[in-house]
């Protein structure tokens, strides 16, 4: 049984696996292409808090560099992803993933 | 026990007494706060009726004085309509948010120096963060959620249209408010308010104080300007109160709220301007400290100021321009004077001369806040947005970028 | 004290985590990954990275999902239709999912040593100073191309958004 003023840094770690599990399950089985986008950012909000645990285990701030770097390219991800959203939406009226398939043919 | 839950360092005394104290400071900070948000109004009512040559409201209380009480007594016994047409839980949520995220960042706001009161040091501040700029950035980001939901879940076009414009006006201007903040943190070196203002300690030559507007090698005169400007967009304010344009959208994303949700709204504007004001005056003004140095007599200035109110008030009481005047103002000036003489006794001017400072400064603020409100018209929603992007934006940039050269040449 | 934090804000993130999955409404989908944010946010605090708590209100809850709520918004999109055809993704995938979940679960707890324990305070290197000087020292280059990368986005958002207008 852990102490109440610690906590297993196993936690932490698990806790992240199952925010990307769950954003995983989100990305396959939500078909609103907003709904997919945001489980994306659940997956990388998920590797963040493993970058932040493991820079707490090693003492080093490098971890929290690198989950810096994810947010600031999260940042311009959802910038574009969402100008493309919009143009998709304007061109075909729709925002079901499984209706913008004329590629696929 | 309560070692193990609260981890080393944690004596039960000493986390009874730390308890107890910050228990005492919130109930304070809290009345103080609320108070002035219901004055808030009243004074915003006043001062707009004098730009507009009215008189405002008087009928409440001797000069209205009672007018927000009775503003909230009407607000509290309203019918509390909740809509057939709305998105129940996040209509219910969104003011709650809204006004929760206005009112938490008074949390890490210094109003003044360590004092001591009954033998206890502490600082007159709730707690002081090492990144207290960036908390109150980041719980002021949040709070645009309690417009834009309110904005959807009203389910009415004029409400969805005020969310949206608040959610793009607000994270445009975050960028200008943000740059602007980041400039004269670089003179200072430190995100904390607390040593923010102790940063800007002292005068040059003896008399011109070095708060970041007037300290070397940059002055922040352009960036306390743009933040300024942008604390009216972030907190909707004329000129850029488009979200809730009367005339265009009715009332925008509060249109389909009544009774006490549409008060939160209410409430959480005036906490929004009283923060951006506390934080300029932070960060700007040099919080609490005077303007003038005690050498040159700067601690008898409150004195003088009260002073000086409290012989005008009794003047215009003897010579009564109106009839309840002959009582009013006489109160009004032996209460002035007696503040005044309060400011002269030595043990107390420790405490309320930073506090005096504080809160004078802040006041300047929150009185532009209302004299544009009653001076300039409103912006087109396109001359918003170019205007932050296209005007702001580079000023801000080009600010911080000489700010950044002079310290590193400088230092 | 930390261990109740810790279980609060990580039932609180799972348990927006899952909403997020299960609701079929965007608007819904989008507060519970706010939700998730919030908590994180708390629990990086406890973890001892009180900048990038910051920067991940003001970053991801602030910017970046006021974006996804305000296209939402502007797009009214409405809730999903159902798909029939996706039962067996479901039938599948959850139990699969929770397999991985347990592997890794089990993996973690045979192979970090159970002696460490997080607290609140014992490292104390997250602050705004020591990641400035990180990031302008040995991370100069990737913090560079990152703001290029921006620039890019940036314009790719304008040349997208432009052909909207048209």
């Amino acid at each position: 049984m852990p102490q109440l003023n610690s906590v297993p840094l196993s936690w932490y770690l698990i806790l992240s696996a199952i925010l990307f599990g769950l954003g995983i399950a989100g990305f396959l089985f939500r078909r609103n292409i907003i709904t997919v986008f945001m489980s994306i950012e659940l997956m990388l909000n998920a590797v963040n808090l493993t970058f932040i645990t493991f820079s707490y285990k090693l003492r080093q701030v490098d971890g929290h560099i690198m989950s810096f770097f994810v947010m600031v390219v999260a940042a311009a991800e959802a910038a574009v992803g969402l100008a493309i959203i919009l143009t998709v939406f304007k061109n075909r009226q729709t925002l079901d993933i499984d209706e913008v398939e004329s590629m696929k043919y | 026990m309560l070692h193990d839950w609260l981890g080393p360092g944690w004596s039960g005394f000493h986390a009874m007494n730390f308890f107890l104290l910050s228990l005492i400071k919130s109930g304070i900070v809290a009345f103080v706060l609320l108070t002035t948000l219901a004055y808030l109004q009243w004074a915003e009512r006043k001062i707009l009726a004098h730009v507009q040559i009215r008189v405002g409201p008087r009928r409440v209380g001797p000069h209205g004085l009672l007018q927000p009480l009775a503003d909230v007594i009407k607000l509290m016994t309203k019918e509390d309509m909740i809509p057939s047409h709305v998105s129940k839980l996040l209509y219910l949520f969104a003011p709650f948010l809204a006004v929760s995220m206005a009112l938490i960042p008074i949390a890490v706001i210094p109003f003044g120096g360590q004092v001591e009161v009954f033998g206890v040091k502490t600082w007159m501040q709730l707690t002081d963060l090492n990144v207290g700029v960036l908390f109150i950035l980041a719980v002021t980001s949040v709070g645009v959620y309690g417009v834009a939901l309110a904005g959807w879940s009203s389910n009415n076009k004029y409400a969805l249209l005020g969310g949206l414009r608040s959610s793009a006006q607000m994270i445009s201007y975050e960028l200008p408010v943000a740059l602007a903040l980041a400039a004269p943190l670089l003179l200072v070196n430190t995100l904390s308010l607390r040593h923010i203002v102790e940063g800007q300690a002292g005068f040059y030559l003896g008399f011109i104080p070095r708060w970041s507007v007037f300290q070397g090698p940059w002055p922040q005169i352009f960036s306390f300007f743009l933040f300024l400007i942008a604390a009216f967009a972030e907190t909707n304010r004329v000129p850029f109160d488009l979200p809730e344009a009367e005339n265009e959208l009715v009332a925008g994303f509060h249109v389909e709220y009544s009774s006490m949700k549409f008060a939160a709204f209410f409430m959480a504007e005036y906490a929004n301007i009283l923060t951006a004001c506390c934080v300029g005056t932070l960060v700007f003004l040099g919080g609490w400290q005077p303007l003038l140095p005690d050498s040159l007599g700067g601690q008898f200035i409150p004195s003088i100021v009260f002073g000086l109110g409290g012989a005008i008030s009794i003047f215009h009481g003897l010579n009564p321009a109106r009839k309840l005047d002959r009582y009013t103002l006489p109160a009004f000036g032996v209460i002035f004077l007696g503040i005044a003489a309060l400011f002269l006794i030595p043990i107390l001017q420790a405490i309320l001369l930073p506090l005096f400072w504080f809160a004078a400064k802040v006041g300047v603020l929150l009185f532009v806040f209302i004299w544009v409100r009653g001076t300039l018209p409103r912006f087109r929603y396109d001359q918003l947005m170019r205007f932050a992007w296209t005007v702001m934006f580079p000023i801000a940039m080009v600010n911080l970028l000489i700010t950044g050269l002079l310290v590193a040449l400088t230092s | 004290m930390d261990l109740i934090l810790f279980l609060v804000f990580a039932a609180i993130a799972v348990g927006c985590g899952i909403n997020l999955v299960v609701q079929t409404h965007p608007i819904s989908s989008a507060l519970s990954l706010i939700g998730v944010m919030g908590s994180l946010a708390i629990l990086y605090l406890l973890l001892g990275a009180e900048f990038l708590a910051a920067a991940q209100l003001i970053v991801y809850a602030g910017a970046i999902m006021v974006l996804f709520v305000f296209v939402i918004m502007l797009l009214n999109a409405g809730a999903e239709r159902k798909p029939a055809s996706r039962s067996y993704a479901k039938l599948f995938g959850v139990p699969l999912l929770v397999v991985f979940l347990g592997l890794i679960a089990y993996i973690v707890q045979t192979f970090l040593p159970k002696t460490e324990g997080v607290q609140f305070g014992k490292f104390t290197g997250g602050g705004a100073y020591e990641i400035g000087i990180k990031l302008f020292t040995d991370y100069l280059l990737p913090f560079e191309i990152v703001s290029v990368l921006i620039l890019v986005a940036i314009f790719g958002a304008i040349v997208l958004a432009r052909k909207e207008i048209d």
